[in-house]
C-alpha cells in the first residue's frame, strides 16, 4: 500500500551527491514529490528531505540504496505522524488589489500570513504551514490575480531524536 | 608517508599508483590525458602501460586482471569519447563488484561546461554505475582523492571508482604527500557482526533436514575460500554455486552439487523448492538465479550471509540475516554446526543428476551426432588443462556451456560477465587475466558474435604477446538469442544469423598462431597443440549451428519449471 514517506538523509557536503541520490529514484521510476537540501544541525553536514509516495517495502529498499552511497552518513524514512513538517509559499499580488479590495486584507489576516514587502507595484505575502493551508491561501488569493506563486519543498524534523552527532563520533573512531 | 617537493599533478598521479602497489595499467591516450602519458613515459620501468585498441577493452582487461588477482584493476582514458567508451566496463564492474579505478582526463577547468572539444560530463554519466566518483580540478587534491579511490574500490563490497582530472590540474605543480586512506567517516565498508544472528542461523541449520547452501562471488571477493570449505565440510550440507561463485571450491568436491540459475543444474534448481533451509552466502538472489520470486524457495527458511546491508530483503526475504564479511562470519557459524548425514537429501541430488545426465549432459559431452557440441570442446579443455585453467567466457550460449562444464581446481578461475552480460567482455578480460596470473593457463571461450565486438584486441595480444588461448565457438548465429527465438518466438530468427569472416585469417593478420577445427577427430589434438604453445593462440571451433543450452528456466518461470529439452 502506498503511503507518503519523508526520507531524511545526512550527507557530506559534496558536489554531485544530489545527482547520485536522485539517480536512485529515477532508476526505479519513482517520482520525487519534493526535495530540499540544506545545512543540518552539524557543521559541514548537509541534510536532504525528500518526500515520496511508496509502499513501506519500497521505501526501505530505496533508503538502503541511499545509505550505500559513500558520502551518505545516514538515511531515515518516516511517516507524517512521526515528523513535524512545514512548507513555505510566496504569493505576489498587484498592490492595487490590496488597496481596492477590502476582502483581501481579511484573507491575509485570517490566514496568519505575513506581508514580506509592499511597494506601489506589488506586495509579497509569505505563508508557512501545511500543504492544505498554503493551498487554501492560494485559492483565496487567486480571484484577485496572482502575479507569481511559489512553494518550497517540505522541510521536516522528526519527533524522535536523531543521534547523528554520536554516530559521526563513532564513525570517526 | 611519501613526500615529493614541487612535482606536477601528472607525476603525482603516477606516484599515487606506485604507492598503491600498481605496476600495470590499461589505457588509451588522448588530448586531455596527455600530460599523464608524458609522465608515464619517464616511469616505464616501474609502471607498465598496456595500450588496448579501444577504451572498452582497457576496462575489461582491468576487470580480468582484478578478478584473477584480487587486486584493483586500473585503466586510463582521455576525456569525451575516451571516457564514454569506459562506461560499459564500469557498469559491468559495478554489477559484478569488481574493484577498479578509472582515471579520465578532462578539459581544462576554465572550459568546463563550455562544450569544449572532447568535453563530456563523465561524472554525471558515470554516477549511477560507479561506487564513487570525483572530479579533480585542484592539483593539491590528487593524493587524498587517489588514496580514497583505491580504498573505496577495494574495501567492503568492491566496485569501480572513477576519478576525472582536468588537464590544468595535471600540469600544475605542488608539494606531494601521500598517506594511504584507512577510512572515510560516512562509509562503513563492513557491517558489525551481530552474534545473535550467528546463533539464529546455527539454530535453523541445527533443525534442518534438507539444507542447501547457495554461494556466490562474495566468498571469493572476501578471500574466504578456506573458511567456506571448512563450513561446507563441517556442516556436510550440499552446496550449489552461482556463475560468479564457482571455483571457490573445486568442482569435484563431493559436496559441490552444481550450478543454480537459468542454465544451472537440474538438482540444485529443483531442490531449491524442496529444501527446508537455504543458506545464501555472498550472493544477491539475481533474477537469473531465482526465476520467479513468487515461487522461489517459499517453503524454506532463508539465511543470508552478506556484506552489503542493501542486499538483505532486496529480492528474497531473509529469515536470518548475517551481516558481515564472510571471512569473519563463516568461522563463527562453522563452530556452531555439526555434520548430519542427510542421506535421503543427497540421494535426491543424485537422482536429479542422473536424469540431467541422461537427458542433457550425455548429449553435450559425448555426442553421437556428427556436428561438434560446445560441451565437448570444454571437456577437451578440461582434459588438456588438467581441470586447472582460468576460463574467461563472453556472453551467450558458450558462456553457459563454459560455466556448466568447465572444471576448476583453484579459486578465481571463472572470469565472466555475470550481471551485465556484456558481449565483447572475454577477449580483453582474458588479456588482463593472463597478466594478473601469468603462471596460469588462461583460455578465453567466446562466441562468434561477442568476438566481433572487441575483435580489435587481437592487436593488443599481438603487441603484448600475452599468451592467451582464444577459442571461438562459431555457430554462425547469435546463439542464445536464436535459442530464445526458437523456443519463444516461433523460430523467427530475426537478425541472429551471422555471415562471418574468416576468423583464422584475421588472427593470422595479427601474426597469431591460428587454427580451425571442424571435426571431432581433430578437436583433441588441436586443443593439445593450443595448450602446448607458450605463445598466444587462436582456435576456431565450428560447432553445430542450432544446438540449444539446457536445462533452462524460461524467463519469469519458477526454478522448478526448469526444462530439460
Amino acid at each position: 500500500m502506498e503511503k507518503k514517506y519523508t526520507i531524511s538523509i545526512y550527507t557530506e557536503n559534496s558536489v554531485g551527491l544530489l545527482n547520485r541520490v536522485s539517480a536512485i529514484f529515477q532508476r526505479r521510476h519513482i517520482n520525487i514529490e519534493s526535495i530540499t537540501s540544506s545545512a543540518s544541525e552539524i557543521e559541514k553536514v548537509s541534510r536532504f528531505v525528500i518526500v515520496v509516495s511508496l509502499s513501506e517495502e519500497a521505501v526501505k529498499k530505496v533508503v538502503g540504496q541511499i545509505e550505500k552511497q559513500i558520502e551518505v552518513i545516514k538515511a531515515f524514512y518516516h511517516t507524517d505522524e512521526e515528523t513535524i513538517f512545514q512548507e513555505s509559499a510566496l504569493y505576489k499580488v498587484a498592490s492595487k488589489s490590496l488597496f481596492e479590495e477590502r476582502h483581501i486584507q481579511n484573507i491575509i489576516k485570517n490566514s496568519h500570513a505575513n506581508i514580506v514587502t509592499v511597494n506601489t507595484e506589488f506586495f509579497v505575502i509569505e505563508k508557512t504551514g501545511f500543504r492544505h493551508e498554503t493551498e487554501q491561501l492560494y485559492s483565496d488569493l487567486a480571484p484577485y490575480g496572482l502575479l507569481q506563486f511559489v512553494r518550497s519543498g517540505r522541510i521536516s524534523v522528526t519527533k524522535s531524536p536523531m543521534n547523528i552527532k554520536a554516530l559521526l563520533t563513532r564513525l570517526n573512531d | 608517508m611519501t613526500s615529493k617537493k614541487n612535482i606536477t599533478g601528472s607525476e603525482a598521479l603516477i606516484h599515487c599508483l606506485l604507492e598503491e602497489g600498481v605496476d600495470l595499467i590499461y589505457g588509451y591516450p588522448g588530448g586531455a590525458i596527455m600530460p599523464f602519458y608524458d609522465e608515464l613515459y619517464k616511469f616505464q620501468d616501474k609502471l607498465q602501460h598496456v595500450l588496448t585498441r579501444h577504451e572498452q577493452g582497457a576496462t575489461h582487461a582491468a576487470q580480468g586482471f582484478a578478478r584473477v588477482s584480487g587486486k584493483v584493476g586500473v585503466c586510463v582514458a582521455t576525456s569525451g569519447p575516451g571516457a564514454t567508451n569506459l562506461v560499459t566496463g564500469i557498469a559491468d564492474a559495478m554489477i559484478d563488484s569488481t574493484p577498479m579505478v578509472c582515471i579520465t582526463g578532462q578539459v581544462p577547468s576554465h572550459l568546463l561546461g563550455s562544450d569544449a572539444f572532447q568535453e563530456t560530463d563523465i561524472i554525471g554519466i558515470s554516477t549511477p554505475v560507479t561506487k564513487w566518483n570525483y572530479q579533480i580540478t585542484d592539483v593539491t587534491e590528487i593524493p587524498e582523492i587517489m588514496a580514497k579511490a583505491f580504498y573505496i574500490a577495494r574495501s567492503g563490497r568492491p566496485g569501480p571508482v572513477l576519478v576525472d582530472i582536468t588537464k590544468d590540474a595535471q600540469f600544475a605543480s605542488f608539494d606531494f604527500n601521500y598517506t594511504p586512506c584507512t577510512g572515510v567517516r560516512s562509509y562503513k565498508p563492513v557491517p558489525k557482526i551481530k552474534t545473535t544472528s550467528i546463533d539464529a542461523a546455527a539454530a535453523l541449520i541445527e533443525k534442518a533436514e534438507k539444507p542447501l547452501i547457495v554461494w556466490g562471488q562474495g566468498v571469493i571477493l572476501g578471500k574466504a575460500e578456506a573458511e567456506f570449505k571448512a563450513f561446507v565440510e563441517q556442516s556436510n550440507i550440499p552446496a550449489a554455486w552461482t556463475i560468479l561463485g564457482v571455483s571457490a571450491i573445486a568442482t569435484d568436491h563431493p559436496l559441490n552439487v552444481g550450478m543454480v540459475g537459468m542454465h544451472g543444474n537440474y538438482g540444485p534448481n529443483m531442490l531449491t523448492n524442496d529444501c527446508d533451509v537455504l543458506i545464501a552466502i555472498g550472493m544477491r538472489f539475481d533474477d537469473r538465479v531465482t526465476g520467479n520470486l513468487e515461487s522461489y524457495a517459499k517453503q524454506a527458511k532463508i539465511i543470508h550471509l552478506e556484506i552489503d546491508p542493501a542486499e538483505i530483503n532486496k529480492n528474497v526475504h531473509a529469515d536470518v540475516a548475517v551481516l558481515g564479511d564472510v571471512k569473519q562470519t563463516l568461522p563463527l557459524l562453522t563452530e556452531k554446526v555439526t555434520a548430519k548425514p542427510y542421506t535421503n537429501w543427497f540421494a535426491a541430488f543424485k537422482k536429479h543428476d542422473e536424469i540431467e545426465f541422461e537427458k542433457v549432459i550425455k548429449n553435450d559431452l559425448h555426442p553421437t551426432k556428427e556436428g561438434l557440441t560446445m560441451g565437448e570442446v570444454l571437456k577437451e579443455i578440461n582434459r588438456a588443462s588438467n581441470n586447472d585453467a582460468v576460463i574467461v567466457s563472453d556472453v551467450g550460449q558458450h558462456q553457459m556451456i563454459a560455466c556448466r562444464y568447465a572444471r576448476f581446481s583453484n579459486s578465481k578461475s571463472n572470469i565472466t560477465s555475470g550481471g551485465l552480460g556484456t558481449m565483447g567482455f572475454a577477449l580483453p578480460a582474458a588479456i588482463g587475466a593472463k597478466m594478473g596470473a601469468p603462471e596460469r593457463e588462461v583460455v578465453a571461450i567466446i562466441g562468434d558474435g561477442g568476438f566481433q565486438m572487441t575483435i580489435q584486441e587481437l592487436g593488443t595480444i599481438f603487441q603484448t604477446q600475452a599468451a592467451v588461448k582464444v577459442v571461438v565457438l562459431n555457430n554462425d548465429f547469435l546463439g542464445m538469442v536464436r535459442q530464445w527465438q526458437q523456443l519463444f518466438f516461433d523460430k523467427r530468427y530475426a537478425s541472429t544469423e551471422m555471415v562471418n569472416p574468416d576468423f583464422v585469417k584475421i588472427a593470422e593478420g595479427y601474426f597469431l598462431d591460428a587454427k580451425r577445427v571442424t571435426t571431432r577427430e581433430d578437436l583433441g589434438s588441436a586443443i593439445d597443440e593450443m595448450m602446448a604453445s607458450d605463445k598466444p593462440y587462436f582456435l576456431e571451433v565450428c560447432v553445430e549451428k542450432e544446438d540449444n543450452v539446457f536445462p533452462m528456466i524460461p524467463s519469469g518461470a519458477s526454478v522448478s519449471e526448469i526444462r530439460l529439452s
